[in-house]
């Protein structure tokens, strides 16, 4: 349990410590606002257009193949704790669950989802 | 200090750990602004920062009172608590995540406690899921600076590195399950010790990179993506998106970015000698020495050093090649290498 807290007031201290440096910014620094200061910056030229535009779709499809074989690492910890007790059973049933997810990580690769170049 | 109430040492010893642990940190992550300064220059034949203090010692100090005097800009079209927020979330999980890591092996400080010391903040037995799963918590900052900036390299930049660490977390959980195996315990002060080994008396090296070549290699690429470091440092690729997700921070929140990045560094070396290194043990030195700290700050160091090494001497990838090699080349690679150790553990009954 202590532990847990020592952890947890850790993340206390470290957010002090950020927000502790960003007051002292914000009070020691000049805050002259003009318009040009409130632009965004892109490259000196009069920004164009709002920035939230729509992105390349293959962002989120990264996104969720993460999730799916993400989830896969959370499985093979405890697996590995357990692996001198679950024997050669256990290791066979987790080389056949890769292999399930073998088939889904070959189906990914040949639609093109892990393909970031210029459109074939 | 036995007269003393038991609980009062530890209290104190606990205080005192905080205090290391966030002033070290800091006091790393200026080093390590001034090494890499430093170790450009010399590879570019300059001599680097000379003025601030002896060799320029003091010049990331004069950079951090500099930058606390400047105005602290904000994009008038931005989201102002996000904005606010994407640092801070950046910088709280920087330093948590090193909580949990062993900088050494328990001390009585020679003998001026009755109970050995340990030399982390927190010792928790599932030590490695914590690092990862509060330092995976870092990418949030990145999206969160990313998007509430509302410019389009700060939103391109948030959004190239949150799919390249992604992409890269899965190697890199995967590519330290084979030392999991091996020391057969998730606490990294375990691991450490299931490292040391000693022959006739004589301590010699039975690092788990050793064993673990591949896993070692695929972690170590994996931990430089993860901390945007060039090679991989697309998200703040200044030819292409001046500065990516921070383009648009100055002053301190500026500063806690740059603070979080070099933190961040550190924590996946110090996670790196931890598992693949053998942590404070060393061939020929006795652990009865107490300079084990010593030794990790050491290993450490030269982890570090050459992660500016690599920085200056590798051109950066393009994206698509990014993304290539981390689904493509590692990933397999580090599902091979944790089958394959699975089956030789089970098979030499290791």
């Amino acid at each position: 349990m202590q532990g847990w807290l020592s952890i947890f007031i850790m993340l206390i201290v470290g957010l002090a410590f950020g927000g502790i440096m960003v007051g002292l910014g914000v009070l020691l620094g000049p805050s002259k606002p003009s318009p040009e200061k409130s632009a965004p910056y892109e490259c000196g030229m009069p920004a164009v257009g709002d920035a939230r535009e729509r992105q390349s779709v293959k962002f989120y499809l990264v996104a969720m193949i993460f999730l799916l074989f993400d989830i896969e690492v959370a499985f093979l910890y405890p697996w590995a704790m357990a692996l001198r007790d679950l024997g050669w059973p256990g290791f066979v049933q987790v080389v056949l669950f890769m292999g399930l997810l073998l088939t889904g990580y070959i189906y990914v690769w040949r639609k093109g989802a892990l393909d970031w170049g210029a459109d074939k | 200090m036995s007269f003393l109430l038991p609980p009062y040492p530890v209290i104190f010893g606990q205080i005192a750990m905080f205090l290391v642990v966030l002033l070290g940190l800091v006091h790393a992550a200026a080093g390590m602004v001034w090494v890499e300064r430093k170790e450009a220059a010399r590879m570019q034949q300059r001599v680097g920062p000379t003025r601030v203090g002896p060799f320029g010692l003091l010049q990331p100090f004069a950079d951090v009172l500099k930058l606390m005097f400047k105005e602290n800009l904000k994009p008038g079209a931005a989201d102002t608590l996000l904005f606010y927020l994407a640092p801070l979330v950046c910088a709280t999980t920087a330093f948590a995540a090193f909580s949990v890591v062993p900088i050494g092996p328990a001390t009585t400080l020679l003998g001026l406690l009755d109970e050995p010391m340990k030399l982390q903040v927190a010792d928790v037995n599932v030590a490695v899921l914590v690092v990862f799963a509060i330092a995976s918590m870092g990418v949030y900052g990145i999206v969160l600076a990313g998007w509430a900036s509302n410019s389009k390299y700060s939103l391109l930049g948030g959004l190239r590195s949150s799919a390249q660490m992604i992409s890269y977390e899965l190697s890199y959980g995967m590519s330290l399950v084979g030392v999991l195996i091996l020391a057969n315990s998730m606490s990294l002060t375990e691991i450490v010790d299931a490292q040391g080994a000693s022959l006739l008396g004589i301590p010699h090296a039975r690092w788990y990179i050793f064993l673990q070549p591949l896993g070692f290699l695929i972690f170590l690429t994996a931990g430089i993506a993860e901390t945007n470091r060039a090679p991989f440092d697309f998200p703040e690729a200044e030819q292409e998106l001046v500065a990516g997700y921070h383009t648009e921070y100055s002053s301190m929140t500026f500063a806690l970015f740059f603070l979080a990045e070099y933190i961040n560094m550190v924590t996946v070396s110090a996670v790196a000698t931890d598992l693949f290194l053998g942590g404070w043990y060393f061939p020929f030195v006795p652990p009865s020495w107490g300079i084990g700290w010593l030794i990790f700050l050491a290993k450490v160091g030269a982890l570090l050093f050459f992660y500016v090494w690599i920085r200056w001497t590798l051109p950066r990838y393009r994206y698509d090649q990014l993304m290539t090699f981390g689904w493509k080349i590692l990933l397999p690679a580090s599902v091979i290498n944790l089958i394959a150790t699975a089956a030789g553990v089970l098979y030499f009954g290791l």
